[in-house]
């Protein structure tokens, strides 16, 4: 994902390294079946991009062509264009809507399928997470899984800084979904909170506590992670950081 | 264009106590210089851009002078309902602007191409549409937009323009960028994509063609100067080209106005993105190659209207 960037000179790169971990586990590990994801954090392509081919759904060798012209991989899922992808996502606030009628669906249908929705946590400043969040609880939609990618950050400063929601997991649990809170690198504890009982007759939200830039130290809860490209000596470094943690 | 609008802001706006300036979570390495200009009249309202244009409609009807910047697909389309009934319907002086036009955006994907922008809004009552194709169109735009008391949409672009000794260009609503020959090919244009075609018309010098650029939209609310219309009569053919859908577009305004004023000539184009989404991507030109809003597809329209083709 490294590679991807910086070879076209990408940004981003900070939230799809904080969502990376979490969205490995979910596509490649817990999904299962007719299980579907909506990645709401459609900035996270790049993360996304990276799974499907972990999962052999596209080559590897097309991972090159993220942000080239000609390209089927653009900066944020394309519609129309992957079974995988059910949703061109990339402006905010419409995975949880999305996927609630996904899982209101398979509801209806009596399928036992689980709706993965991928979010950042700056997003739930769009009103339209909070309709959601209502109507998934009033519809009691157990088969929908919330995981947020909480690495406080976003586009132009702080979630504190920009609207003081760093108390988030509360004010969804107000609306009586089960919520919990883990550390989104921890895949373990990852795996654990999106696969116990759910305790609610509705959704579950697992708030992962990220860092953005994670595997990049100058990056790391860094601003310039969500924008700024790496440099050439930095992507260097990153590569190299991340081959001796293997 | 960004830059250019940022320095204008700053230099025209910033110092005006009722201006308040809105960005929805964008601006990074961009804004931070019209953030500390405006000081607490710069607010980050998050990623929220229904909330940030009511917030904008509740400033306005207070007397403040609030400009509203986002992604121009963000700016529009989430915020839909807040344009039409808090902004427009109640005629408040609020100031939309939306980077990034047309394929501004392009390798980003379908969700962050705005094509339905100036055509969605066009529908609206009270608003001004302001479509630079030039930089040197920002800062005069910029003023009108300050000075005006009705609503006002900015779509800032990409300035592609050739470098010719004719400019830089004073703005006007209407401008005519080549005087062609008489009777000959007419190419009308809106947006920034007016700098390519500008540089496609002077390939071609023994074409005659004249080539007009529009600033303001819809059409109608600002309409081609007599000059335009009597040389449209007299045209072998018009052809207009915009990084926009056909459907409520510039195109099909500008037909339609000459058309009911008896002016349009016997051949009408358009060159527009065709409604049905590419499904590749890539920069802003390949995206506009894909949607023949290239030189070649202008070649072969160019000859439709010069009669060449029927």
């Amino acid at each position: 994902m490294i590679k991807m960037h910086h070879a076209n000179h990408i940004g981003h790169l900070g939230g799809n390294l904080s969502v990376i971990d979490l969205l490995c586990l979910i596509y490649l590990d817990l999904m299962r079946g007719t299980d579907q994801l909506v990645l709401s954090k459609g900035h996270a392509a790049g993360a996304l991009y990276v799974c499907m081919a972990l999962a052999g759904e596209i080559d590897e060798a097309e991972l090159e062509s993220f942000h080239q012209n000609g390209t089927r991989l653009p900066g944020h899922p394309p519609a129309n264009t992957f079974e995988k992808i059910a949703f061109a996502t990339g402006s905010l606030g419409h995975g949880l809507s999305l996927a609630s009628g996904m899982a209101l669906a398979e509801k209806l249908r009596g399928g036992d399928a689980t709706i993965f929705c991928v979010m950042g946590d700056g997003e739930w400043q769009e009103g339209s997470n909070w309709e959601a969040i209502w109507f998934a609880q009033h519809h009691t939609l157990s088969n929908l899984t919330i995981v947020v990618d909480q690495n406080e950050l976003q586009g132009f400063g702080s979630i504190r800084d920009t609207s003081s929601m760093e108390d988030l997991l509360k004010r969804v649990r107000s609306h009586g979904i089960d919520c919990s809170t883990v550390d989104g690198h921890n895949l373990d504890a990852l795996r654990d909170a999106c696969s116990l009982p759910n305790k609610s007759d509705g959704p579950r939200a697992v708030f992962a506590r990220t860092l953005k830039g994670k595997g990049v130290p100058w990056f790391e809860g860094e601003m310039r992670s969500h924008y700024v490209p790496l440099t050439d000596d930095a992507a260097e470094k990153a590569l190299s950081v991340l081959q001796a943690k293997k | 264009m960004r830059d250019t609008f940022s320095s204008a802001i700053i230099a025209d706006i910033a110092n005006d106590p009722k201006a308040v300036f809105l960005t929805g979570d964008l601006g990074f390495n961009a804004l931070e210089s019209v953030q500390l200009a405006f000081g607490e009249r710069f607010i980050n309202a998050g990623i929220a851009e229904q909330n940030m244009v009511g917030v904008a409609a509740g400033l306005a009807s207070s007397g403040q002078k609030p400009w509203v910047y986002s992604i121009a697909t963000f700016m529009v389309f989430r915020p839909f309902e807040q344009i039409r009934n808090d902004i427009c319907l109640h005629d408040l002086p609020v100031v939309l602007v939306g980077n990034g036009g047309g394929f501004g955006y392009g390798v980003m994907g379908p969700t962050h191409h705005a094509l339905e922008d100036y055509g969605s809004l066009g529908t609206l009552p009270n608003l001004r549409i302001l479509v630079p194709a030039f930089d040197e169109d920002v800062p005069a735009m910029v003023t009108i937009a300050h000075l005006s008391k009705k609503p006002v949409y900015l779509r800032l672009g990409f300035d592609r323009g050739p470098d010719v000794p004719s400019r830089p260009l004073e703005y006007a609503p209407w401008r005519c960028l080549i005087d062609g020959a008489p009777g000959g090919p007419m190419v009308a244009v809106a947006g920034p994509i007016a700098g390519l075609v500008w540089g496609w018309c002077l390939s071609e010098p023994q074409k005659g063609i004249s080539l007009w650029v529009a600033g303001e939209l819809p059409v109608p609310n600002v309409p081609p100067p007599e000059k335009f219309q009597q040389a449209a009569q007299a045209a072998s053919g018009l052809l207009t080209v915009e990084e926009h859908v056909r459907p409520g577009g510039f195109g099909e305004g500008l037909i339609s106005y000459l058309a009911l004023a008896g002016a349009l000539p016997d051949r009408p184009r358009i060159m527009a993105v065709p409604k049905d989404r590419i499904t590749e991507y890539g920069d802003q030109l390949y995206c506009l190659s894909l949607c023949g809003l290239d030189q070649e597809t202008f070649r072969s329209e160019l000859s439709a209207i010069s009669g060449d083709i029927t």
